[in-house]
């Protein structure tokens, strides 16, 4: 399949000699994803001889287009066909139709809007506590580490059905699994250094018997008893809930507590329609994209803006770059309440689009909706810094300072 | 972009056998089309707004054309007659899904049974298992060779296919076939009532879920309307009037108001949203028979109203 915008002649792919990975640009990538738009729909980044796209329209399209496109090659730099995966893949994020197809309709049922909704009344209770204990202990806060990262923790291990012992594993696993889809730069070095212990540890929680009978991941055991799935497949698609929802929530809560802080209009407007939550969390992801960067790998040569992609290369797609695109987005860099961000790239879209989103957005509405409640102004304290990942656009701290009702 | 949701073009209507003619089904802007899983079925408007479900029997890889197969039945509610006899290649049809309750999961051996149009969902699985190169065995019943589609496509399997025509052979022996095989094998049965019933029988030891059936229900399906209806924003207090033609959330929009939307085509539950009063059209390829039916939600990027008023928690 070609996805071309005309018939003209097959043209090469302008160049890039950046590093998306490195320090500088992972640091601040606006103004590399500006130049890398700017540069051509589809980019060949010579640093590692792969292709990006950063356009909206390209990048969305390309995302639909399994077919052409597939993710089974993985969706790091790694390329599945020719080395050899630091993991067993992933039944679902490095899995093409039809193997993707049973994992990912047991999940899309277990983590569906209805599937969840029941969890909100005691997600609320917990989100009200930590925000309490939160505001006993005085007006400032880091709203990344104590709030952004606290809240997912409280709720997410115990809805997988995790026990309480070795929880740690979960952020040091996340974070190295996220790294590992860049380049075997200094941040895997550091995270190969522990991996085998998270490793062997998530390992032993996808086990039937290490999960509670009630949780997410006694669902997914649940669909191998019905044959939805095999008993070989369970623990893999437990391991994706252990991978994909833990770093992911947390930053991308991150993100939309930090823009809220540098919008004093936008808390207010919040705070006088609480129905706005589900847009201002999706605002903030269109805008932060917690996930920036999935590869993908071009099952033949592959059209795209008249641009040919040979056979075989990786393609980053540069989901941040496609969510600031303004040929789609009317002021892009803008946090705006008024704006609809429906169709925005940061879950993904097509097949592989984030299974867990209804999950996160209850997570990310419940917590804002006590915060809302309780706090009448939040501004900035000092100056946030960033978490360096090969995929993820993170906050290390985020102090705040907020006036209480 | 509202339309794209749900209207389809006929591209192809080709005689398969007799009394049976295939369709091929495109968007009428050369749009992608929602993915689908083998198994999976639409909903098709037909002439005066009869809704019917038709098993997907194309290539899942295939993204911009479906493929279904339709046989006339001389005692049906007038969907198949309509296909027959009034369709014509370039005329538009509205469409609902796909949606699967007839999903293909993992197995090492399958076995399918196929009776007359039942073949049509299980020619996308046995096409997956020979693709995955899994062991399959496939029985294919029907009254005569003149009636039966895709028996060229069949024939190519070799003895993995057993074809039986009762004109020809008289009874089958079903529970002879069924018996021979073991306890990893998942068998999918689609076909008339009585061979499902019969099935079902033979298979009641089987253990839960390695068996899975697909009934064509002549359910009393209300019409679709191609007319406009209303739609009451119950929290906002206002009142939208959805052309065809017009999905909710794009006639929302149009009025100043907001759904977030995620897939825009009835995927992935973003904007699922209450319905407070009213009938839904349902369109998406999430909720099941039993949600449908509860009618109590909906997803507005492409689902619509049966009533003439729709009263959304919005």
């Amino acid at each position: 399949m070609s996805i071309s915008s005309s018939l003209a002649v097959p043209v090469q792919a302008p160049h890039n000699w950046e590093d998306p990975f490195g320090d500088e640009i992972l640091a601040d990538p606006l103004p590399f994803q500006e130049r890398l738009r700017e540069t051509g729909a589809v980019v060949h980044l010579a640093e590692y001889d792969v292709y990006g796209m950063g356009r909206y329209e390209e990048v969305r399209r390309a995302l639909l287009d399994w077919q052409s496109f597939p993710s089974s090659a993985g969706v790091g730099l790694a390329n599945f066909r020719t080395e050899k995966p630091w993991r067993p893949p992933s039944l679902l994020l490095e899995a093409d139709p039809p193997l993707h197809n049973a994992p990912r309709s047991v999940l899309t049922k277990l983590l569906g809007p209805r599937a969840i909704r029941h969890l909100q009344e005691e997600w609320a209770v917990k989100a009200s506590s930590l925000v309490d204990e939160l505001l006993s202990r005085g007006d400032e806060f880091d709203a990344a580490k104590d709030l952004a990262h606290a809240f997912p923790l409280r709720v997410f291990p115990d809805q997988i059905g995790l026990g309480e012992e070795g929880r740690e594993h979960l952020l040091t696993y996340g974070d190295h699994a996220f790294n590992a889809f860049g380049p075997a730069n200094s941040r895997v070095q550091k995270g190969n250094e522990t991996i085998a212990g998270d490793s062997a540890w998530v390992a032993e929680q996808c086990r039937r018997e290490n999960l509670s009978a009630d949780g997410f991941g006694a669902g997914i055991w649940a669909a191998s008893d019905r044959g939805d799935i095999t008993a070989d497949q369970a623990p893999l698609i437990v391991r994706s809930l252990l991978t994909a929802g833990v770093d992911t929530t947390m930053h991308a809560i991150a993100a939309v507590l930090s823009l809220l802080a540098v919008n004093p209009a936008q808390w207010a407007r919040l705070r006088s329609d609480p129905t706005l939550a589900r847009v201002a969390f999706d605002e903030a992801i269109r805008l932060e994209s917690p996930v920036q960067t999935f590869f993908r790998t071009a099952d033949a040569d592959v059209l795209v803006a008249d641009t040919v992609i040979p056979e075989g290369s990786k393609i980053l797609m540069f989901l941040g770059a496609a969510n600031r695109d303004p040929r789609r987005w009317e002021n892009p860099n803008a946090f705006d309440l008024s704006r609809d961000p429906s169709g925005h790239v940061g879950f993904g879209m097509g097949v592989h689009q984030c299974v867990g989103q209804h999950v996160a957005r209850l997570e990310a509405v419940t917590l804002l909706d006590v915060l809302i409640r309780r706090i009448r102004a939040i501004e900035p304290a000092g100056e946030p810094t960033r978490h360096l990942n090969n995929t993820l656009r993170a906050w290390e701290s985020l102090p705040v300072r907020v006036t209480l009702d | 972009m509202s339309i794209s949701a749900s209207t389809l073009v006929v591209t192809a209507k080709t005689r398969l056998a007799e009394g049976l003619v295939e369709l091929r089904l495109r968007h009428p802007g050369g749009e992608r089309l929602p993915d689908w899983t083998p198994g999976a079925h639409i909903d098709l408007v037909l002439g005066e707004g009869a809704v019917r479900q038709y098993s997907l029997c194309g290539s899942p890889r295939d993204t911009d054309e479906y493929s279904v197969a339709v046989r006339r039945e001389a005692d049906g509610r007038g969907g198949s007659a309509y296909v027959h006899d009034s369709l014509q290649v370039g005329d538009t049809v509205g469409f609902g899904g796909p949606r699967n309750n007839f999903a293909l999961v993992p197995s090492p051996r399958y076995a399918f049974i196929a009776g007359g149009i039942g073949i049509t969902p299980i020619l996308p699985m046995i096409r997956q298992a020979e693709e995955l190169g899994l062991d399959w065995r496939m029985l294919y019943l029907g009254r005569s060779r003149e009636g039966a589609g895709y028996l060229d496509e069949l024939v190519e399997y070799g003895d993995r296919v057993a074809a039986h025509f009762s004109a020809e052979a008289g009874r089958v022996d079903l529970p002879g076939w069924i018996g021979g095989f073991d306890a990893d094998v998942k068998l999918y049965a689609c076909g008339p009532a009585e061979l499902l019933t019969a099935v079902e029988q033979i298979g009641a030891e089987w253990r839960p879920g390695w068996m899975r059936i697909e009934r064509f229900v002549a359910e009393i399906a209300p019409s679709a309307r191609s007319t406009p209806f209303e739609v009451e924003l119950a929290r906002s207090n206002r009142v939208v009037v959805v052309d065809p033609g017009t999905s909710i959330t794009a006639a929302v929009r149009d009025a100043g108001g907001s759904i977030l939307t995620s897939c825009a085509t009835g995927l992935c539950g973003t904007c699922e949203t209450a319905v407070i009063a009213g009938t839904p059209d349902h369109r998406d390829s999430i909720l099941d028979e039993a949600e449908r039916r509860d009618g109590r939600c909906l997803m507005p990027c492409v689902s619509r109203s049966l009533s003439d008023r729709l009263v959304l928690d919005l």
